[in-house]
């Protein structure tokens, strides 16, 4: 079977859309002549034309308004913002605009808009090329967030992203986009629903993006000490899939949320006070590991310390459970 | 500089959108925004327009003069002084109103406001409570525009040209040659700070020439001056020669908003600005051209009625009902 990179998922996720419908555009920093930073869209320019995919100036907020502007007017724009640290700027437009249009206009029209950006630590970007934007945009209703951890999901997410008629903030962990995975199977995967990625009976563990990756590794590890780990993907951090957690915490009675990002104002302290409000009755524990309350740092020893590793995820769960660890 | 337009008006008297009957018309929709704002102020102060509301009385011109340009399908983009712009474009004032009154029958159901109004159905793509919003907006709506045959505009106050909404726009309005018009409304205060004092450069007009755009200060209180500088700027946008910023230079009759009486602004600035109304302006404009008394007192009096009725049609409106009107988060 052939194997598909994450990277590619992406392009062939937007040439396929941009295709598929000529309301689609695409544009953003250096994406169309030199195929973007990531290399995530070569040709793309090249095969559908400077009307459908163009370079813009380094203007994130001009960029958000345009894409708005051109979203409530007719076209299903999907923008790059290329690092996820970058969104700070075009906050007013996506937060006020953006978010606020279906519900305040009393539903004249949405704004089918995608904003992708690279994200997350690990790459020696420093702290203002490593943060995971998701949590800025999870208080703020009337915007949904895709963040995919493998590159079937990552291109059916995107599809779904950017046929959907609602904003999407669509999160690219920059250590996926390497990876090599399974061909989808399904066109596209609907956004605001989790998924098992390994089952287990002891202790349910979630993760999003590449934490997903090293819970699994933590998993394979746990399965040596004889313990069973499920893998749950959130894949979507808004609408958040609690449902699909809380039928999986049903069967393991205890769960681990594993967050790139700060335990304060996460998506998964966020998740564990919806799992402590509908499924208390089910649980013998439940947890946290988060990265510390600074910044992410630079020095590889520092960052990797920083970062939750598939052997700290590991570990958490046999201090947590008081198993010695199999030597 | 007036003198040559009043002459180029008056040549261009019989020409199609240069007739005294129109221009009528164009002081009948002027009237209607004065009249809308004063009776939002009244119901204001009765309390039943709630939180705040920043009215555009004195800069009229403005809007009507670039709408009377436009096709009913072209975009526009106001501000949260705002009520103008729709009116303006096209808005039912009993809708807007509503709107104002928080009722159902709002324009926008009563969920938006007095700063938030969109009306898609005539081509206002919104109203931005955040100062610098509609720049964005209308430049988005022109890239949809531009592959429509269409035009957009944004309107915009002299505080919004120290945003970064209006640099980031510009540049990339002219880059792209998109049709769009941006139309700086100068009223000389941002909020309660004079213009001059926290504006470099004297002037926003200037401020095109660094993306290498046409520009034009405009007298925005006369309403001839107003729409032959839009009718260039429009043409120059419809024929792909690429966007246009006009400061038209105001002044609000009002304060900034409900809680702001004005009293920073010196007296004698205020009373020359009286002096030069846009509604006396254009009223002694229509007589010059040829108009009665009688006419003009006859659409007078037409807009008032229509205020009335207006004003008694939406204070008859119910409420939402927070059990079937309180909406969903997302389109499915």
């Amino acid at each position: 079977m052939s194997e598909l990179e994450f990277r590619k998922a992406i392009r062939d996720a937007l040439h396929e859309e941009i295709e598929r419908d000529p309301a689609v555009v695409f544009f953003g920093e250096d994406v169309a002549a030199a195929g973007g930073v990531f290399m995530t869209t070569p040709e793309l320019h090249e095969r559908h034309g400077q009307d459908r995919v163009f370079d813009t100036p380094i203007s994130e907020l001009a960029m958000a308004g345009a894409a708005f502007g051109a979203a409530v007017t007719g076209l299903r724009p999907v923008i790059e913002i290329m690092f996820g640290d970058f969104m700070a700027l075009p906050m007013d437009s996506l937060v006020n605009q953006s978010a606020k249009f279906w519900y305040v206009s009393n539903e004249q029209a949405s704004v089918p808009l995608v904003v992708r950006s690279a994200v997350g630590a690990g790459g020696r970007f420093g702290a203002m090329h490593s943060q995971i934007h998701g949590t800025w945009f999870q208080g703020i209703p009337g915007i949904k967030i895709a963040a995919p951890s493998s590159p079937a999901d990552a291109k059916g997410l995107l599809k779904s992203a950017i046929r959907d008629d609602n904003p999407v903030i669509f999160l690219e962990h920059k250590r996926l986009y390497s990876v090599k995975g399974p061909e989808p199977t399904e066109e596209t995967v609907p956004l605001g629903t989790a998924a098992v990625v390994r089952e287990g009976s002891d202790i349910t563990i979630v993760s999003a993006m590449r934490g997903v990756l090293e819970s699994l590794e933590a998993a394979e590890l746990l399965a040596g000490d004889g313990i069973d780990a499920e893998v749950v993907d959130i894949r979507s951090l808004r609408p958040l899939d609690h449902e699909a957690v809380l039928e999986s915490v049903a069967q393991t009675n205890r769960v681990m949320l594993v967050e790139e990002g700060t335990r304060v104002g996460g998506w998964a302290g966020n998740l564990l006070g919806i799992l402590a409000a509908e499924g208390l009755h089910d649980l013998d524990d439940a947890w946290i590991v988060a990265t510390d309350d600074t910044p992410a740092p630079y020095s590889p020893t520092l960052e990797d310390a920083w970062l939750p590793g598939g052997a700290e995820i590991a570990a958490a769960v046999r201090e947590r459970l008081g198993v010695a660890a199999a030597s | 500089m007036a003198g040559t337009q009043t002459e180029r008006a008056h040549e261009r008297r019989d020409h199609p959108g240069e007739s005294p009957a129109e221009y009528l018309d164009r002081y009948g929709r002027m009237r209607l925004i004065r009249r809308f704002e004063q009776e939002i102020h009244r119901l204001f102060l009765k309390g039943e327009v709630h939180g705040t509301t920043h009215l555009s009385a004195g800069q009229e011109a403005v809007p009507v003069g670039v709408c009377s340009t436009l096709e009913p399908d072209d975009y526009v983009a106001g501000t949260y002084r705002g009520h103008g712009h729709a009116l303006a474009k096209g808005t039912d004032p009993e809708a807007l109103a509503a709107e104002m009154l928080g009722r159902r029958t709002g324009v926008c159901g009563g969920r938006a406001g007095s700063m938030n109004v969109i009306d898609l159905e005539h081509g206002l793509v919104g109203c931005f409570g955040i100062v610098g919003g509609s720049i964005a907006a209308a430049t988005g709506a022109a890239i949809s525009a531009q592959r429509q045959g269409r035009v957009a505009v944004a309107f915009f106050g002299d505080g919004a040209s120290n945003q970064a909404y209006f640099h980031e726009c510009l540049n990339w309005a002219q880059v792209f040659g998109l049709p769009v018009v941006y139309v700086c409304e100068n009223n000389f205060y941002g909020e309660f700070t004079p213009m001059a004092s926290v504006t470099a450069g004297g002037e926003i007009g200037i401020r095109a020439a660094s993306f290498g755009m046409q520009s034009q200060v405009v007298d925005g209180n006369d309403l001839w001056a107003v729409r032959e500088a839009s009718l260039e700027a429009v043409g120059r946008a419809r024929g792909g020669e690429g966007p246009t910023l006009l400061e038209c230079q105001t002044y609000r009759h009002y304060g900034h908003s409900k809680s702001d009486p004005g009293k920073y602004r010196p007296p004698d600035e205020v009373e020359s600005w009286l002096g030069r109304d846009p509604l006396d302006l254009a009223r002694a404009r229509l007589l010059d051209m040829g108009l009665s008394d009688g006419d003009l007192a006859a659409k007078e009096d037409e807009i008032d009625a229509q205020i009335d009725r207006a004003v008694e049609n939406a204070l008859a409106a119910p409420y939402p009902d927070p059990e079937r009107d309180s909406g969903t988060e997302f389109k499915e």
